[in-house]
C-alpha cells in the first residue's frame, strides 16, 4: 500500500503511460513549463520533453481535432481540456470525428485516444467555470466516458484507456485532486465495471466522480443511525455496467442516484429510467435523485453549496425513500 | 457578377502519358457524377449528393502530385477525390447505394467515403471539420519521423470556420506537413464569397498565419498539378504547411435540393466556357496529343467503367440489421448496456 493524492495518482499513470509507449504523448494547455493547471502534469516535461509534453495555444477545437487525427496517424494522444467548460469548444471534434470515425468508416478506422478534463463545481469558480456535462458525453454511442471517483482509479483506468482501441474522455472532478487514500501497488485494468464501494442492504446509493466522495460520507451518517447504505460507483459513465447497479437495487429494493450534473436529462435521470424499466417489481419505493438545482451554478459559497448535492441532502433523500422521517 | 478569367490556354508540359491520365480522371469523375445525379433522379441514391462536376481539374490535378503514401482529408464532396485517390468506381457507387460493398459498409453514403487503403480519411461533412483532424495527421507524421503530406481539401466557405484560423495556426506553429488545399468555387452552400468574407483574397487570410501561399486557376488541370507538385515539395522537405487556392466553380447545384436561386445562370454559363475537360482536351488535340477518336475511345471505356460500378452497386448487398451496432467499439460491448 501507498498514501497518494489524486493528483498523484494520475500524475503517477501519465508518467507510466509515457515510460511505457513511445507512441504516447500529451498535449493541452500548459501542460508543459506551466505544470498543468491542476498541477497533474508537473514534472513530466522536464523528464520527457517538449515533443511529448506539449503546449497547445489556446485552440481546443484545433488541438482537439489535431489529437483525433494524430491517434488516425497512428500515435497515441492523451488530451488534457482544461476542464469540461472548454470541451464545448472542441465538441465538434469529439462528437463528430472521435465518436463517429470508427463506424462510419465500417470499421477502417478507430481514433485510440484520451481526453481528460476537470469537472464539476464547489470552488466558486462560478457558472462558466464550474460546469458537468458527463451526461453529455455519456450519451454519445462511439465514445468511453470514464469518472474515477476514487484515488485508485485516477491512477488505474489511464493504462486500459490507452490500450482500448477507442476515444476514452475521462472526467476529473476538480475538488478530488487533492484527496487522499492509501492505494494497494497492484493495478487494476477495469473499464467495464462499477464498483461496490460499501456493502449494505437498506439502500443502494449509486454516485460517480465528485459525489462519490459525499455519497460515502453520507453512507457512513447513515450507518451511525443504523442505516446501511450499497454504495455503489458507477465509475464508468458509457457504457454503463447496469449489472452492478440492478443486483444491488434487486438486493436492497430501494435507489438513491447522485448526480452533480443538472437534474433535467442527467445521468441519474438515465439510471433511474434503466432501473424502472429493469427491476421495477424489485423496488420497495419510487427510485430518489440527488441532483444540481437547476441554476447556473453561483459564485458566492452558501448559494454554490446550496445548489450542489451534499451529504445532508443524501441522507435526506435515503430517508424519504426508506419512508422515515425527514 | 465577379470578372471572369479567359479560359485556360497554352502549351500542356507534361508527357503524353500524364496528360491522358489527367484528362482520364477527370472525365471518370464527370461521368461518375452524371450518373450519379440520374441514380438521385430514380431514388437509387438518397440523402445528400454533392456534386463535383466543374470542379474536376482540382482533385485530379491536385492528388496526381501526391505520393500514394499521403494523407488526404476531404469533405463532403469529394467523390472525385476518392476516385483519382485509387478507390474503386464501384466502392464508391456501391456506398452512394447504401450497399454492404460500399466502401464505408453503407454507413457514410456520398458524404463519408472512406479508404484505409490509399490513406482517405474521409468524406468530412462538417464545414471546417477536416482541418484539425489533418493538423493531426501531420503531428503524427511528424512525431514518427515519417515524411509524409496531409492533404486537406476544403472549400473557401471554410475559412470563415474557427477550425480554419485554429488549424493554420497549429499547423504553423509546430511546423507541420499540411497542404492545405482550398477548392474556392465561390459560394458557401448559397453565400457568396463577398458576402461571407471580410478579406476576399484567401491568400491574405492564410499567410497571417506565416503560412506561404499559392493561388492558381483551379479551372487549369495544369496549373493546378504544377502549382500542388511544388507546394507539396516545400512541405515534405520539412519546411511547414502550406496554402494553395484554386479559384474554382460548380456548375451544379450544392446539392440535388438546391433551385439556385442566388446566382445568375450568365455567371454559370461564363464558367462553363472555362471547363476544365473541354478546354484541356482541346489543348492536346491542337498539340497533336489527342485525336477526337481517341476522346471518344476513351469516352467509351469511362462509360463501361460506369456501367460496371452501377451492376456491382446493384447486385450488392443490403448489411443485415443485426449487424446495426457493429464498429463502434474496438471491443464489442455486449447489446442493452
Amino acid at each position: 500500500m501507498s498514501r497518494l493524492s489524486y493528483r498523484e495518482g494520475m500524475r503517477q499513470a501519465l508518467r507510466e503511460a509515457l515510460a511505457a509507449d513511445p507512441r504516447v504523448f500529451i498535449m493541452g494547455e500548459d501542460v508543459g513549463r506551466y505544470g498543468g493547471t491542476y498541477a497533474v502534469t508537473k514534472g513530466l516535461l522536464e523528464e520527457f520533453g517538449p515533443e511529448r509534453v506539449r503546449d497547445t495555444p489556446l485552440s481546443e477545437l484545433a488541438f482537439v481535432g489535431a489529437g483525433v487525427g494524430a491517434a488516425l496517424g497512428g500515435v497515441l494522444p492523451i488530451v488534457e481540456v482544461m476542464t469540461v467548460n472548454f470541451s464545448l469548444l472542441a465538441l465538434d471534434q469529439i462528437v463528430n470525428n472521435a465518436a463517429l470515425y470508427r463506424h462510419m468508416s465500417g470499421g477502417q478506422f478507430s481514433v485510440p485516444m484520451v481526453i481528460r478534463m476537470a469537472t464539476g463545481a464547489g470552488r466558486q469558480v462560478a457558472a462558466q467555470h464550474s460546469h458537468s456535462f458527463e451526461n453529455w458525453y455519456a450519451s454519445i454511442p462511439g465514445i468511453r466516458v470514464l469518472a474515477p471517483g476514487t484515488v485508485q482509479d485516477a491512477r488505474d483506468m489511464l493504462a486500459p484507456a490507452l490500450a482500448c482501441g477507442d476515444p476514452v474522455v475521462i472526467f476529473e472532478h476538480a475538488n478530488l485532486y487533492n484527496m487522499e487514500s492509501e492505494v494497494p501497488e497492484a493495478r487494476s485494468a477495469d473499464i467495464r465495471s462499477a464498483a461496490v464501494l460499501r456493502e449494505g442492504s437498506a439502500v443502494s446509493l449509486i454516485a460517480y466522480g465528485g459525489t462519490v466522495p459525499k455519497a460515502l460520507q453520507a453512507a457512513e451518517q447513515l450507518a451511525a443511525e443504523g442505516v446501511q447504505a450499497e454504495m455503489i460507483d458507477l465509475r464508468v459513465l458509457r457504457p454503463l455496467d447496469m449489472a452492478t447497479v440492478l443486483a444491488s437495487v434487486r438486493k436492497c429494493r430501494r435507489a438513491v442516484v447522485v448526480d452533480e450534473t443538472w437534474r433535467t436529462g442527467s445521468l441519474a435521470a438515465e439510471v433511474v429510467a434503466r432501473i424502472a424499466e429493469e427491476a421495477f417489481y424489485d423496488l420497495d419505493a419510487p427510485p430518489a435523485r440527488v441532483c444540481t438545482e437547476e441554476v447556473p451554478i453561483p459564485y458566492a459559497r452558501h448559494l454554490e453549496e446550496a445548489a450542489l448535492p451534499q451529504p445532508e441532502k443524501i441522507v435526506a433523500a435515503v430517508r424519504a425513500v426508506l419512508g422515515a422521517e425527514a | 457578377m465577379s470578372k471572369i478569367e479567359p479560359p485556360p490556354a497554352g502549351p500542356v508540359p507534361f508527357e503524353r502519358e500524364l496528360s491522358l491520365k489527367l484528362l482520364g480522371d477527370m472525365l471518370r469523375i464527370r461521368r461518375l457524377e452524371e450518373k450519379a445525379a440520374q441514380l438521385y433522379g430514380e431514388g437509387k441514391i438518397r440523402g445528400f449528393l454533392h456534386l463535383y462536376i466543374g470542379e474536376e481539374a482540382v482533385a485530379t490535378g491536385a492528388l496526381h502530385a501526391l505520393d500514394g503514401e499521403d494523407n488526404v482529408v476531404a469533405t463532403y464532396r469529394e467523390h472525385g477525390h476518392a476516385l483519382v485517390r485509387g478507390v474503386p468506381m464501384q466502392s464508391i457507387m456501391a456506398e452512394m447505394y447504401g450497399k454492404r460493398e460500399g466502401c464505408s459498409r453503407g454507413r457514410g453514403g456520398s458524404m463519408h467515403l472512406f479508404d484505409a487503403r490509399t490513406r482517405l480519411f474521409g468524406g468530412n461533412a462538417i464545414v471546417g471539420g477536416g482541418l484539425p483532424l489533418a493538423v493531426g495527421l501531420a503531428l503524427a507524421d511528424a512525431l514518427q519521423r515519417r515524411q509524409r503530406v496531409t492533404a486537406c481539401f476544403f472549400g473557401e466557405g471554410a475559412m470563415a470556420e474557427g477550425a480554419f484560423h485554429e488549424s493554420l495556426n497549429l499547423a504553423a506553429l509546430w511546423k507541420l506537413p499540411v497542404l492545405f488545399c482550398c477548392e474556392n468555387n465561390l459560394y458557401a452552400m448559397g453565400t457568396a464569397i463577398e458576402r461571407s468574407e471580410s478579406q476576399t483574397d484567401l491568400c491574405t487570410k492564410a499567410a497571417a498565419y506565416g503560412v506561404p501561399t499559392a493561388s492558381v486557376d483551379g479551372q487549369d488541370v495544369v496549373a493546378v498539378h504544377e502549382a500542388t507538385r511544388d507546394a507539396q515539395r516545400e512541405v515534405r522537405a520539412g519546411r511547414g504547411p502550406f496554402f494553395v487556392e484554386y479559384r474554382t466553380y460548380r456548375f451544379r447545384a450544392h446539392s440535388m435540393f438546391d433551385p439556385e436561386l442566388y446566382r445568375d445562370k450568365r455567371e454559370i454559363e461564363a464558367w462553363k466556357a472555362r471547363g476544365p475537360l473541354h478546354t484541356f482536351s482541346a489543348r492536346l488535340k491542337a498539340e497533336g496529343k489527342l485525336t477526337e477518336e481517341e476522346f471518344l475511345d476513351l469516352d467509351r471505356k469511362v462509360g463501361a467503367e460506369v456501367d460496371q460500378a452501377v451492376a456491382f452497386a446493384e447486385s450488392g448487398a443490403w448489411e443485415p440489421v443485426e449487424d446495426l451496432a457493429r464498429d463502434l467499439y474496438a471491443e464489442e460491448t455486449p447489446r442493452g448496456t
